[in-house]
């Protein structure tokens, strides 16, 4: 489903990512641990279409086709989503709204005409059930005041919504409290499908007790040091990151 | 000829047809000798430094056009706010259009400047209110030198007013260029409530020039919401001089919305005489092109234990130009003033221009006063945002300036207004973030 193959990227003129090998295939789970600043997250916006980031060198391969040249919104219409660290606010727009705004945008993309409203409405109720979301929340203003497990739980009813086939979960586990993360966690695995796939971002091993990888990976310093599978998220929160960076000596 | 000396010819032309016997007239003649002395404002000028009205002034305009009765309501439907019952007060090239209108006296009046000021039965009111609250500038006393026709609304003491009132000014400068000078008078009383939705709309593209004075004298309690519509065609201009009145209690809000017109500059002033006197001024001006919006404000803070509040949001794309002069006095004695004023815009090309400043002149010393000006682009991650949720490029930009512009809309009461100006930001900013947002 994705393939990457020795990817370099740089913002201005800090070279962020080294060289990263990465094959996600469907119905696969896979995690990138490491260090901050070892460009986890630079990783997944790269993913995800970001401007600010130059590709230097390397490819990005989504289902077959080369996604360096597409923008971040064409992404979106190919089945990418990224669940972000840091969710923007959005003034005056409701959760409802703006989640009509956005299926909308990507059914018009697919040559499909809008969703009708009664659909539409059925669907948000049920996504909505998924992550346990109160009715009052969907008319608020999208993450305008909403708490940081809000904001996540949103992040991860959009995902519902839009049912990618490659989820890219950003730091989804920072500032969430155990049941936000439990919620989240169940979410994200009764979305999971044999034709989908998730890539988990995170610093720590906690949310790997709630989405089971198959994979794990650790990145430093811009490049993918090691892999294996989910005991490796173990060894790592016994150990740290310092046994990795000498045995690979970095 | 130039149209300083045109218009102080055409005064002469002008009181053949108006009865010169009266106190009226004699307020016309002072205010055309204002006129005469002051002349047209010039960038010298202070409060003039960012707006040029040589451009507009260089058309040979026509001051007495002649009536234009070949419009019918369906050319102009779209115009007008249709979904709820209001009053109406229509003009066309300055002249009552009577069959566009739906005036009223019962209860309130809502009816026509040219019969108050002839009436002996609004005589006192005339007397008392007319020409009182606007200042001696130059354009205020152009106006008052011609002043013959307008809006005329009084709401007498413990009154509500139950439907908005719209005041719409349409030209048609059927006669190439046309200067229109509509002068509106507004009378509040104690405990009393209304509405008022303004717009000024050229249905040609001549060249039309408004030079608009409206009074407005809000009695102690009494409520005031003001809405002007300011969406013209490029080929008309606007200038707009707005003076409100405040009493002891009173809550006065002006909403300005610009997005059309050529030159549009609004100089907007609340004199708050009375203590907790609540005074609300915000816009947002969403403009591209060639045009250019100036918000000259004034509050002056005159007595004790009052507030203000200006709230004005800019978007200016292409070569568009925007200027927010906003100034505020508190009076020595204005002692536990609250002050605030905050202007933000968002330049959306590298030749568009905002000249934002702040004039705070305080005499008292417990007051809170707080202004803030802003100047950014669009949030990239904002827009990264939006558009990894698959929104195009120009949807997201647009939702984004919605979302800045939109707590100003907060404050509008009237729920179909409020869906008609996010339909015309829709419009504007070309895409559907119009439904029930």
């Amino acid at each position: 489903m994705l393939k990457i193959k020795n990817l370099h990227a740089k913002a201005e003129d800090l070279k962020i990512l080294k060289g990263i090998n990465l094959e996600i295939n469907p119905g696969e789970i896979h995690a990138i641990m490491g260090p901050n600043g070892s460009g986890k997250s630079t990783l997944s916006s790269v993913i995800a279409g970001k401007e600010e980031y130059e590709v230097t060198r390397g490819e990005i391969f989504f289902e077959g086709e080369e996604l360096t040249e597409l923008d971040a919104e064409e992404r979106a219409h190919k089945g990418i989503f990224l669940s972000f660290q840091y969710p923007v606010e959005i003034p005056g727009v409701t959760v409802t709204n703006f989640m009509r705004t956005v299926i909308n945008a990507n059914r018009k993309a697919k040559g499909l005409k809008d969703m009708p409203a009664n659909e539409m409405l059925k669907k948000i109720r049920e996504k909505s059930e998924l992550l346990e979301i109160d009715r009052k929340f969907l008319s608020r203003s999208l993450n305008e005041g909403f708490s940081g497990g809000e904001k996540k739980r949103n992040e991860i009813f959009q995902m519902a919504m839009l049912e990618p086939k490659l989820a890219i979960l950003d730091e989804t586990d920072s500032g969430l409290d155990i049941d936000a993360l439990r919620i989240v966690a169940n979410g994200v695995n009764k979305l999971r499908r044999p034709d989908n796939a998730t890539l988990v971002i995170t610093h720590y091993q906690r949310l790997l007790d709630y989405i089971i990888p198959d994979f794990v990976h650790v990145m430093l310093d811009g490049k993918i040091v090691k892999s294996g599978g989910k005991e490796l998220a173990y060894e790592l929160e016994e150990k740290g990151y310092d046994w990795i960076k000498e045995e690979v000596g970095a | 000829m130039e149209l300083k000396d045109k218009l102080l010819s055409s005064f002469l032309a002008f009181e053949e047809n108006v009865d010169v016997n009266t106190d009226l007239h004699d307020i016309r003649s002072q205010a055309i000798k204002d006129f005469e002395v002051m002349g047209f404002p010039t960038k010298k000028q202070e409060a003039w430094k960012y707006t040029s009205l040589n451009k507009v002034l260089k058309h040979d305009y026509t001051v007495f056009p002649k009536k234009e009765d070949t419009i019918d309501y369906r050319d102009v439907e779209k115009y007008f706010i249709d979904d709820i019952d209001t009053y109406k007060i229509v003009f066309i090239d300055g002249i009552y259009a009577s069959h566009l209108s739906a005036t009223t006296h019962e209860k309130i009046d809502a009816c026509l400047m040219s019969s108050a000021l002839n009436s002996s039965k609004y005589k006192p009111i005339i007397d008392n209110y007319f020409n009182t609250v606007a200042p001696k500038e130059s354009l205020t006393s152009l106006n008052t030198a011609f002043s013959r026709e307008g809006a005329f609304i009084n709401i007498p003491k413990n009154t509500l007013a139950e439907k908005p009132i719209q005041v719409i000014n349409f030209s048609t400068g059927n006669e190439s260029a046309l200067l229109v000078q509509p002068r509106n008078l507004i009378v509040v009383g104690e405990n009393s409530q209304v509405q008022i939705i303004e717009r000024h709309q050229s249905l040609t593209d001549h060249p039309v020039l408004t030079n608009s004075v409206t009074e407005i004298y809000a009695d102690k309690r009494a409520i005031v919401d003001y809405y002007k519509i300011q969406n013209d065609n490029h080929s008309a201009s606007l200038i707009d001089n707005t003076f409100i009145e405040q009493h002891r209690e009173s809550v006065c809000s002006v909403h300005t919305f610009s997005f059309g017109g050529n030159l549009t500059r609004n100089n907007l002033n609340f004199y708050q005489k009375g203590e907790r006197i609540d005074s609300t001024l915000k816009g947002i001006t969403i403009i591209g092109g060639k045009q250019h919006v100036d918000h000259n404000t004034l509050v002056h803070h005159i007595e004790p234990n009052c507030e203000s509040h200006q709230d004005y949001k800019g978007v200016f794309a292409e070569s568009s130009t925007g200027v927010f002069n906003g100034k505020i006095i508190v009076n020595k004695e204005a002692q536990k003033t609250n002050a605030f004023q905050a202007n933000n815009n968002i330049l959306l090309d590298d030749k568009a221009t905002i000249n934002s400043k702040p004039q705070l002149e305080i005499f008292a010393d417990d007051v809170k006063c707080s202004h803030g000006c802003t100047i950014g682009q669009l949030d990239d991650e904002a827009l990264f945002y939006l558009r990894s949720r698959g929104i195009p490029m120009k949807e997201a930009s647009a939702l984004l300036m919605y979302a800045f512009a939109n707590n100003v809309l907060e404050s509008v009461k009237i729920p179909e207004l409020k869906a008609r100006i996010t339909k015309i930001i829709a419009l504007k900013l070309g895409v559907s973030v119009g439904y029930s947002i």
